[in-house]
């Protein structure tokens, strides 16, 4: 049978990938900032709960976390719908990762930056927000990039909670068309698409975080 | 192969101890495999690194393309493309060794970065010296390039190894039996996931801080000017 | 030193300053009167930075007293090094501003906007205002004209004219200059110290100025003080130290910068 009848369904597999990835970024990069900020400013007790999160999420792999969260958690009586759990486990992942680059480019600010905001009686806060934050966040974007990227390619584990995106759509049309070469080819450029398109918008955010003249060189990576 | 195994699910401890042995099999695979799918990135990625600087355009654009597609494409479809459509072409391998070739040549795209940076940090002024004393390309890479880039390039490549013991469960889903993979059969027999789950995800967290404290120690007994091959 | 009788603004008494092991400032003791211009020379690694640093609150000290308007630095139950509350010390950093040797322009910011976001979002003045006076200390130091550049577009001479504004606008009693022309080409030097020389026609302003421009500091200064080793070696009217200096330490300092 011929592939291309399955067109459509590759498509919703795509649509469903792209959704779950920008949304788990979209979280992923709050997560990422809450706790960066709270490793590098949070105090004792903030930090090491950060420390925790950054380390446990990094330090499992994503497909047990995924199952975790589907199969062990609802044990507990926890349970989301399937997307749900897909977005927050891959965001939380994202996250743990986003906040190591966050901590490293905030401690990457340079001390001379920050006794120029104390002279001029900044407060913590604003010194965070208005001094460090805006010159870490150049630093943070090529990681981010990466991370991003990283992101959608992890997003095709959700298939195998029983996810329709376009991992699960490649599966379900092999299983009936049984041309696995057609399939999973086409299913690799598509995901090859996507992973250019999303380097060209990380470009976009990019220039726009670095404002055109205030860092006209680029930044080390 | 799960025949003939009794769990104890009383409690959390005794299911504990009853898997434990199952999951500590498991964990031999998972570490093999990472292995196996390390050596294939190390030797592949090399490859890479040397086809891209070739001075033929033709072959050098060629691996940009193909390492860029390798990187920018998930594993576990990678995978599902050796596992099914290989057999098709006649070249049948056992689940462990595709799983191993799919880890070896998604991280094979990464390692060649790293060779590439390692090779084109070492200054440009070490290849005219060595230019210079009429060596040879091949004895300037041996010793000259190679011995200073590999400070650079190792604490690199352990971060990539623990990466990948990291993403060896996604083997799991063609049927290599890692620990994940032991883990999610038991769930599935005993109607019980958070035991075996949650100790998988303990051993990783171990794995992780052990393997991450021992690259830190390496870092540092690294000599900084380089280790020469002979 | 007995013709203008106000009261001392800044009092060091017996102030001791250690980094670990290493006694930087030992039985410190140096007094400034208010308005008066003190420049601070001596030797690589006697102190002098330091020095503007504590009262900068950028480093903290172990013993001793220092006192800025009467305002003790350490509180009676201050914790921390500082011993003082982020409170008492963000109240004594309202009264002082700095100039640093490498500049530190926000780079992140236009010119307008270095000026602007302390007395905006510290002092809380209204923009329209804010703007207004930053504009006025840009003319001053020659800068309007670049309000909309950022830093890194203008040369070492211009930012540091713009750190100046910047540190003026907050309305500090007391400006501290840490070697502000060190870091420059030395055609841009003379730009920079033509506004340190306008600001030291304001009568109101106390000024500590660290520099090796020894002909500068002669013009400008109300006193020269020569460290040496953490301590006061010698200090009177630029006159005196320059021309007529007592202790033997002093003239060889001068003998070799002057050289
Ligand atoms: N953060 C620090 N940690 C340890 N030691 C320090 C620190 N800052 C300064 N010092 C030491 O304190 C001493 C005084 O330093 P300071 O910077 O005040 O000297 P200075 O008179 O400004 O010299 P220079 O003319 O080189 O700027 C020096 O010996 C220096 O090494
Ligand atoms: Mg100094």
């Amino acid at each position: 049978m011929d592939w291309t009848a399955y067109l459509p369904m590759l498509w919703q597999g795509a649509f469903v990938t792209m959704t779950i990835t920008l949304a788990s970024i979209a979280v992923g990069a709050v997560l990422a900032f809450v706790f960066g900020i709270m490793r590098v400013e949070g105090g004792p007790i903030l930090s090491t709960i950060a420390l925790c999160y950054t380390e446990v999420f990094r330090g499992t792999s994503l497909l047990v976390q995924l199952f975790w969260f589907y199969y062990a958690l609802p044990l507990v009586g926890l349970s989301f719908d399937p997307i749900t759990t897909g977005i927050l486990v891959l965001a939380a992942h994202a996250g743990g990762y986003g906040a190591e680059i966050v901590r490293g480019a905030l401690s990457s600010v340079s001390t001379q930056q920050l006794e120029a905001a104390r002279a001029l009686n900044f407060s913590r806060l604003q010194t965070l927000f208005r001094v460090s934050l805006p010159q870490a966040i150049v630093e943070m974007m090529p990681a981010f990039g990466n991370l991003a990227i990283e992101t959608l390619k992890l997003s095709s584990l959700v298939s195998l909670i029983s996810i329709a995106d376009l991992t699960f759509a490649a599966q379900s049309i092999r299983n009936i068309t049984l041309d696995s070469t057609s399939i999973y080819s086409i299913t690799l450029l598509c995901y090859f698409a996507m992973s250019l398109v999303l380097m060209v918008a990380i470009r976009v955010v990019e220039r726009l975080v670095r404002r055109g003249q205030a860092f006209p060189q680029m930044p080390r990576s | 192969m799960m025949y003939g195994y009794e769990w104890d699910t009383t409690t959390w401890l005794t299911y504990t101890t009853s898997i434990l042995p199952i999951i500590l099999i498991g964990l031999t695979v998972t570490l093999k495999a990472a292995a196996a799918g390390f050596a294939i990135a190390l030797v592949l990625g090399l490859a890479f690194a040397l086809l891209r600087r070739s001075r033929l355009i033709a072959i050098s654009w060629t691996t940009a393309v193909i390492v860029e597609f390798l990187r920018d494409t998930p594993l576990l479809v990678q995978l599902f493309f050796l596992y099914y459509v290989l057999p098709e072409f006649g070249i049948v391998l056992p689940a462990f060794l595709t799983g191993a070739l799919a880890l070896g040549l998604q991280y094979a795209a990464y390692t060649s970065e790293v060779y590439r940076g390692g090779i084109e940090a070492v200054a440009r002024g070490q290849w005219e010296a060595a230019t210079a004393l009429n060596l040879t390309r091949m004895q300037a890479y041996r010793d000259i390039i190679i011995p200073q880039a590999i400070p650079r390039i190792v604490p690199a490549m352990g971060n990539y190894l623990v990466a990948m013991i990291k993403e060896t469960p996604v083997l799991s889903v063609v049927t290599v039996m890692e620990m994940m993979g032991l883990a999610n059969m038991i769930g599935e027999r005993t109607f019980e996931y958070l035991v075996p789950l949650t100790l998988v995800g303990l051993i990783f967290l171990l794995l992780t801080l052990i393997c991450s404290a021992g690259l830190h120690r390496l870092q540092k007994a690294l000599p900084k000017a380089g280790i020469p091959l002979r | 030193m007995t013709e203008d009788n106000t009261a001392p603004i800044i009092e060091f008494s017996n102030v001791a300053k250690r980094f670990g092991p290493l006694t930087v400032l030992d039985d410190f003791n140096f007094t400034v009167r208010k308005g008066e211009k003190v420049t601070l020379i001596g030797p690589s690694g006697s102190g002098k930075s330091t020095v503007l640093r504590i009262l900068m609150t950028l480093e903290p000290f172990q013993d001793g007293r220092l006192t800025l308007s009467g305002m003790s630095y350490h509180e009676p139950n201050g914790k921390g090094p500082f011993k003082a509350s982020e409170r008492h010390l963000r109240q004594i950093r309202t009264h002082v501003g700095m100039v640093f040797q490498s500049f530190n322009l926000f780079p992140h910011m236009t010119v307008l906007r270095n000026v602007v976001e302390a007395p905006l979002r510290v002092l809380g003045i209204a923009r329209a205002e804010a703007e207004c006076r930053a504009l006025q200390l840009l003319d001053m130091v020659g800068l309007a004209d670049k309000k909309d550049f950022y830093p890194s577009q203008l040369s070492g001479g211009q930012q540091q004219r713009v750190a100046i504004a910047r540190a003026l606008a907050m309305r500090p009693r007391v400006l501290l200059f840490d070697e502000p022309t060190s870091a420059l080409d030395p055609q841009l030097v003379g730009e920079v110290l033509s506004v340190i020389r306008g600001l030291a026609h304001e009568h109101d302003l106390t000024m500590l100025l660290v520099t090796h421009e020894m002909r500068f500091a002669r013009e400008v200064s109300d006193r020269v003080c020569f460290f040496d080793k953490g301590r006061i070696c010698e200090q009177g009217a630029p006159d005196e130290i320059f021309g007529a200096p007592r202790e033997a330490r002093t003239r060889e300092f001068l003998s070799s910068v002057l050289a």
